[in-house]
């Protein structure tokens, strides 16, 4: 991405031929909300798959209703033939496994821009989308624009609320062009996801790789006397100090729990963006420079192997 | 079977700190190969004669020279500083050149996203360049046989498997495994092999195309997250431990 561009925006037209929402049906609703909030007095449409849904919020609705089955080349021959009947000036996807795998492929055929994983929209004073994307793993967010048409956006799942409309769509069933598809699909095992008991955890004692295997020995027993679980960082899960199902941030799981007791952690951006949504952060660090001090309610400098007996004291009394 | 690895140079994100004014502290983080490229590179090697080959600025050499040293056994750079913040399509339409340059490969192996950026757009912005089948979010490549490759994708829902005609494009993730470590011959012969520069001249490809001119998107503005953390030093420990109790007996948010 760019930093300041923007000279040659001549390409680029205020008025336009609104807004087309292609999503999977869960996030349809939530995308009805999110396009008329950019649409102005423009349509808003939405593109859907297999089965009719009705939804309201949309003026119409085009139906591909032979595609039940997620395919790459046949979803995206379907949307460019839409696309370029209908000429949105916005297009945006959910970003969703599915999305996230059409919707770089429909930018790049029409040489368009796409902003991925977008958690805010929003119009300029010149009608042009700006769509807001957090980088670096959530620590910064970027309000990017996109100087072609359509400007195309995906946008992350429950983000915008599912619209309350009485506006009810007209329905438009189309076929869509043969293309040969090159994949196909074998078997899929369905697996709901298995709910790991650090995300259901009240108490979180997490440990980084710089504590070693004796650290995590240590945390073991602090995290008993709490009543708490044992998450790591992704240096000690790599460095085979705990399993990959106790690994918290970008990469790993992301928690909340109401008491989150970071030990010998340095707080990476990638590890904080995992944990920052815990009600209490409290920090344990032998280095006062350690960034998890800047992200953590409470800290502490100094060395577990010494802190944690005093504390474990304490609470055992 | 000659396959073509994709890979990118990403700041150590594990070590980025911020300035009060929103920009990353650059002095002192290190660079290094994005973790999904590290996947790239050991499935590119495992199944046929690698290239790796990066668009980036003349450090990303070092780069190449560790995917050499991980099995590849050549490395193209495709540097020029008409290729400067290039957005994801400028990159793909770059990287697409450069591929078309060296000829007719089997596969191409891109990692599923990079650390920095995450937008994941990348590969399948590639593979319509090539006009190549995608298969994103593989975990797992099962079999390459009778032109075809059978992978299994790890998506939210569950586990697909899924067979692409050849030649394709994949995105994979991280692998539940260590990646290999090179063994010292390996870096040796990594120092002493070859990396192809190519700029945009020799790809054919006009500054409209290519850089900060060929890419339809910008970054209008960016801002930090504020957190809502106080981020309060206690001096004992008994501060620390009332500071826990407190947490403890208090409620969680929903």
């Amino acid at each position: 991405m760019r930093l300041n561009g923007g000279s040659a925006m001549n390409s680029m037209q205020t008025s336009g031929n609104g807004v087309l929402v292609i999503a999977e049906e869960f996030m349809l609703a939530e995308l009805a909300c999110a396009a008329n909030g950019i649409a102005n007095t423009e349509p808003v449409c939405a593109m859907v798959f297999g089965e009719p849904k009705l939804v309201t919020g949309f003026d119409k609705v085009f139906v591909v209703e032979k595609l039940t089955e997620y395919n790459t080349d046949l979803y995206t021959a379907a949307a460019l033939d839409l696309i370029k009947e209908i000429q949105p000036s916005i297009v945006l996807i959910g970003a969703t496994n599915q999305g996230r795998d059409l919707a770089p492929r429909i930018a790049s055929a029409l040489n368009t821009g796409l902003t991925a994983d977008c958690t805010d929209l929003t119009l300029s004073k010149h009608g042009l989308l700006e769509a807001t994307r957090p980088t670096f793993g959530g620590q910064l967010m970027a309000v990017i624009i996109c100087k072609t048409k359509p400007q195309m956006a995906t946008v992350r799942p429950g983000v915008f609320k599912p619209a309350e409309s009485d506006k009810l769509p007209e329905i438009i069933y189309r076929d869509a062009p043969y293309v040969h598809p090159r994949v196909e699909l074998l078997d899929f095992s369905e697996q709901p996801r298995k709910v790991n008991e650090l995300e259901t955890a009240e108490i979180i004692v997490t440990g980084g790789a710089g504590i070693g295997a004796d650290g995590f020995r240590l945390l073991e027993e602090f995290a008993a006397a709490l009543g708490a679980k044992v998450g790591a960082t992704r240096g000690a899960v790599h460095t085979g100090l705990a399993s990959a199902a106790q690994q918290i941030g970008q990469t790993g799981l992301t928690v909340s729990p109401k008491l989150y007791i970071a030990c010998g952690v340095s707080g990476s951006v990638q590890h904080i963006v995992g944990m920052c949504g815990s009600k209490k952060i409290v920090a344990i660090n032998i280095d006062p420079d350690a960034p998890i001090f800047q992200n953590c309610d409470v800290g502490y400098v100094g060395d577990i192997f010494e802190v944690i007996p005093q504390l474990m004291e304490k609470f055992c009394i | 079977m000659k396959i073509f690895v994709c890979i990118k140079q990403v700041p150590d994100t594990g070590d980025i700190k911020w300035t009060e004014n929103n920009t990353m502290v650059r002095e002192g983080v290190e660079s290094i190969t994005n973790p999904c490229d590290v996947y790239a590179i050991e499935t590119g090697v495992k199944l046929g004669m690698a290239t790796a080959v990066t668009m980036g600025p003349p450090q990303a050499e070092n780069m190449l020279r560790n995917a050499i040293a991980a099995g590849c056994k050549n490395a193209v750079l495709l540097s020029d500083k008409k290729f400067a913040a290039a957005d994801t399509l400028a990159t793909a339409r770059t990287l697409a050149a450069g591929l078309k340059k060296l000829g007719h490969c089997d596969l191409v192996v891109c990692g599923q996203y990079a650390t920095d950026g995450d937008t994941a757009q990348t590969g399948p912005n590639l593979a319509n360049f090539l006009d190549l089948p995608q298969v994103t979010y593989v975990k797992e490549v099962l079999n390459v046989e009778n032109g075809y490759i059978t992978v299994k994708r790890e998506l939210d829902r569950g586990t697909e498997t899924v067979r692409a005609k050849l030649p394709a494009l994949i995105c994979v993730l991280e692998g539940d495994f260590e990646p290999k470590r090179p063994l010292i011959n390996d870096t040796i012969r990594a120092q002493n092999g070859q990396v192809i520069v190519r700029n945009a001249d020799d790809l054919g490809l006009s500054e409209h195309e290519i850089g900060i001119k060929g890419s339809p998107t910008y970054v209008n503005r960016s801002f930090r997250m504020t957190t809502s953390h106080e981020a309060r030093m206690v001096e004992t420990i008994d501060e620390l431990a009332e500071a826990i109790n407190e947490a403890k007996r208090g409620e969680r948010d929903e």
